[in-house]
């Protein structure tokens, strides 16, 4: 028996209006960051092939400060608030129940003052610590505070998906959680989970310390609570895309999901198999052998909820292909809507995903660390991943969200299609630039326009490579933004009642052992578990923190 | 769940845990290993990081020396933006442990095309050890940002 993912699907989903403009604004404040942050990684792709245009960047005096607002921008506040956005409408529209208006406020204004004083502290030139800011560089006290507010309005949202939730099990005792709706729930709490390591670095250790309050900086313990969030905040990028693949996308091309009971087995993976953050740490002198290598085996066993989610999401395309007349082993593929932008975008998406997550497992393998660690490897692989598996996604996903919160049209559809391969392709050159640039010791984070010394054989070709790709790129960004404010300035009118979301060919079951999936107290207590374990021991011996370092500002 | 999807789990988990142990194999059996280390600068309280680094041994005398045939130690100090010593001379053949550590802020001790790669950690003392068999001029770089000139942070390793 088929169902679908959300609660009601033949009801009206009624989206109060003050919801959706919140909605579409905090969507919008992620955007506009994304904004910056493609300018700026323009002229970083370029400072690669040797051209400096950092100089005629108003507002930006240095590469490092540049790189700093591309970090920030686009890892930190594009996909935040996108994340924010999208997951509380799909979980409104899931539940098919309003969310608190409050919250929803809450979140927006949290989110948007955190945003603006980060921001202003990059510009102002003071905090060009990159978006790891290692202690004991010294960023300005604003730029922690907010970064605090920002991570506040993910706990927020998180609030408020939970109320939702609670409610929506009492209203409806004995019924099974949507899958969409679970979905959005566990992506945010894992997210809480994860957060708690640079949550807490932020407002007990810098925010005090910028402020002149704490004697002196703890580097190991801040640099270890930064990398326990700072490897699960990428699944915090990347679930809110897996909710599109899953459940949106199956619908958009026709097909259906086919199994609910494995899309929640592969969420619930991620929740449970959390704390692998130590993997940035491989080549750190003080981690033990031992951790480094559980590290590894963790992270390895992190990608079979992705390997799940591709045979689920590649399924569920096949279904569409076949049901549209395609024929044959790969038939199927040529006949998918690719007249549709949203579906070609995260296609092409996908397609990124698959060289992103093999060299992701590269970067995993322990002492293959020592090859590639920090160099140009590292930019390349992620490029593939949050660089265009996510964002390449959320470009699809803006164009039917975005018509959809503001009842117009999409502007410029051939266009937007266009965008999708320019970016596709130049992803593609881009990471194969950095990517042989970083098997030859091409290091990251690094002014190469700017180096003393010969460049080394492999980095003159693998630079051009990430100057051109990243061009492209910068082009299919460009042309996003110029779909996206045509629509929302200039789109003709037209309502669009619902979201789209699919149906799953095995519908989730009341009996047997699959309700226990929707038990999240269980599942979170586990994940809990296994944080103890992992990061217990380097807490006790790290804990009182000796703030032996001073602030260091020469930026 | 469908038997596709079963093969298909089971298959997944072969590749990676097959993966896995060629990795632990190259760690255990081929002795290719990360860095790992515990010693740490003692800074007492009211002093700092930098001048306690000074008045630590060895690093008291940073420097390049010979500790037994074939054998060498160097000791390094990185501060922003260079290294102390930033030139090492090695006949070919050479077994070097080099232990760098930070005075001021984080930094890296990369040497591309070799396996010395390491983080530099403010109050933590790095180790690695690694043997210089071809002869040529290598690149030693610090591939973590350090502030304004970072990427002026450089040496080089010159094996005869
Ligand atoms: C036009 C598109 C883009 C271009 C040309 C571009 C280019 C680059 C380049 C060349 C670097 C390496 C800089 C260095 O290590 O010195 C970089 C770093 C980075 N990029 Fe992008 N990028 C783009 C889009 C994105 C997007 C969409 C995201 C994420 C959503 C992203 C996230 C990052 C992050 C997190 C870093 C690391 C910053 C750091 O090391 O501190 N980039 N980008
Ligand atoms: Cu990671
Ligand atoms: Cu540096």
């Amino acid at each position: 028996m088929s169902a679908a993912v959300v609660f009601e699907p033949n009801g009206k989903f009624e989206l109060p209006n003050t919801h959706r403009r919140l909605i579409a604004y905090t969507i919008y404040v992620g955007l506009v960051a994304l904004a910056f942050g493609v300018t700026n990684g323009l002229a970083q792709a370029l400072n690669y092939a040797h051209i400096d245009i950092f100089k005629y960047y108003p507002g930006m005096r240095t590469y490092y400060q540049g790189l700093t607002a591309h970090g920030v921008f686009n890892a930190i506040i594009f996909t935040f608030a996108f994340a924010n956005g999208f997951v509380s409408l799909a979980l409104s529209r899931a539940l098919n129940r309003p969310l608190s208006t409050a919250l929803l406020h809450a979140a927006f204004w949290s989110l948007a003052v955190g945003t603006v004083l980060t921001a202003g502290s990059i510009f102002s030139g003071k905090s060009s610590v990159l978006y790891t800011f290692y202690a004991p560089l010294q960023a300005h006290w604003t730029f922690y505070l907010g970064l605090a507010l920002v991570v506040i309005s993910t706990w927020i949202t998180s609030v408020n998906l939970f109320v939702s939730l609670h409610r929506w099990r009492k209203e409806h005792p004995g019924e099974r959680v949507p899958l969409m709706a679970f979905m959005a729930v566990v992506t945010y709490i894992f997210w809480d989970i994860s957060s708690l390591g640079v949550g807490t670095e932020d407002v007990f250790l810098l925010l005090p310390w910028s402020l002149g309050l704490l004697p002196g900086a703890a580097p190991m313990l801040s640099r270890t609570l930064f990398w326990y969030t700072g490897h699960p905040i990428v699944y915090y990028w990347l679930l809110p895309v897996y909710i599109s693949w899953y459940t949106m996308i199956p619908r958009q091309v026709g097909g259906a999901l086919f199994s609910d009971a494995i899309a929640r087995i592969a969420f619930l993976l991620f929740l449970c198999i959390l704390p692998v953050g130590m993997h940035h740490q491989y080549v750190d002198p003080e981690l033990s052998h031992g951790i480094k290598f559980v590290t590894a085996v963790l992270t390895f066993a992190l990608f079979m909820p992705s390997l799940l989610t591709a045979f689920s999401v590649m399924y569920a395309l096949e279904i569409g292909g076949r049901r549209a007349g395609g024929r044959g082993l790969l038939g199927w593929f040529f006949k998918l809507p690719w007249s549709d932008p949203s579906v070609t975008a995260q296609i092409l998406a996908m397609l990124t995903f698959l060289p992103g997550g093999i060299t992701g497992l590269m970067n995993a393998s322990y002492n293959m660390n020592l090859e590639i660690h920090n160099t140009s490897f590292v930019p390349g692989h992620f490029h593939l991943t949050v660089g265009s598996a996510v964002a390449l996604s959320i470009m699809g996903i803006c164009y039917w969200l975005v018509p959809f919160l503001e009842g117009k049209r999409l502007w410029g559809r051939k266009l937007a299609i266009a965008q999708a391969y320019f970016y596709f392709v130049g992803v593609l050159i881009f990471a194969r630039g950095l990517i042989s640039g970083g098997l030859a010791g091409m290091p990251r984070r690094t002014a190469i326009s700017l180096i003393p010394y010969a460049e080394p054989a492999g980095w003159r070709l693998a630079g051009i490579l990430t100057g051109i790709g990243g061009a492209l790129m910068f082009i299919g960004g460009a042309l996003f933004f110029v779909v996206m404010a045509m629509t929302v300035l200039f789109g003709e009118k037209q309502t669009v009642a619902d979201i789209p979301f699919a149906e799953t060919i095995e519908e989730p079951l009341r009996e047997g052992w699959q309700p226990s999936l929707d038990r999240l107290a269980y599942w979170t207590a586990l994940s809990l578990l296994l944080v103890v374990v992992m990061y217990g021991p380097f807490l006790a011996t790290h804990l009182p923190p000796k703030f032996v370092a001073q602030p260091f500002q020469a930026f | 769940m469908a038997v596709y999807e079963k093969i298909f789990a089971a298959i997944s988990a072969a590749v990676l845990v097959l993966l896995l142990i060629a990795v632990g194999y190259a760690a255990i059996g081929l002795g290719i290993n990360l860095p790992s280390h515990r010693e740490v600068i003692p800074v007492k309280p009211g002093q700092n990081l930098a001048s306690a680094v000074l008045e630590t041994p060895p690093f008291n005398t940073p420097g390049l020396r010979q500790i037994a045939k074939n054998k060498y130690e160097a000791v390094v100090i990185a501060s922003a933006w260079s290294f102390l010593p930033s030139e090492f001379d090695l006949p070919a053949g050479a077994e070097v442990t080099f232990r760098v550590t930070s005075a001021d802020v984080t930094h890296g001790f990369f040497i591309p095309g070799t396996r010395v790669n390491t983080m530099v950690i403010p109050g933590q003392i790095s180790v690695i050890t690694y043997r210089f068999d071809k002869p040529g001029t290598y690149l030693l770089i610090c591939h973590e940002y350090c502030g304004l000139l970072h990427h002026t942070m450089a040496g080089k390793v010159v094996v005869k």
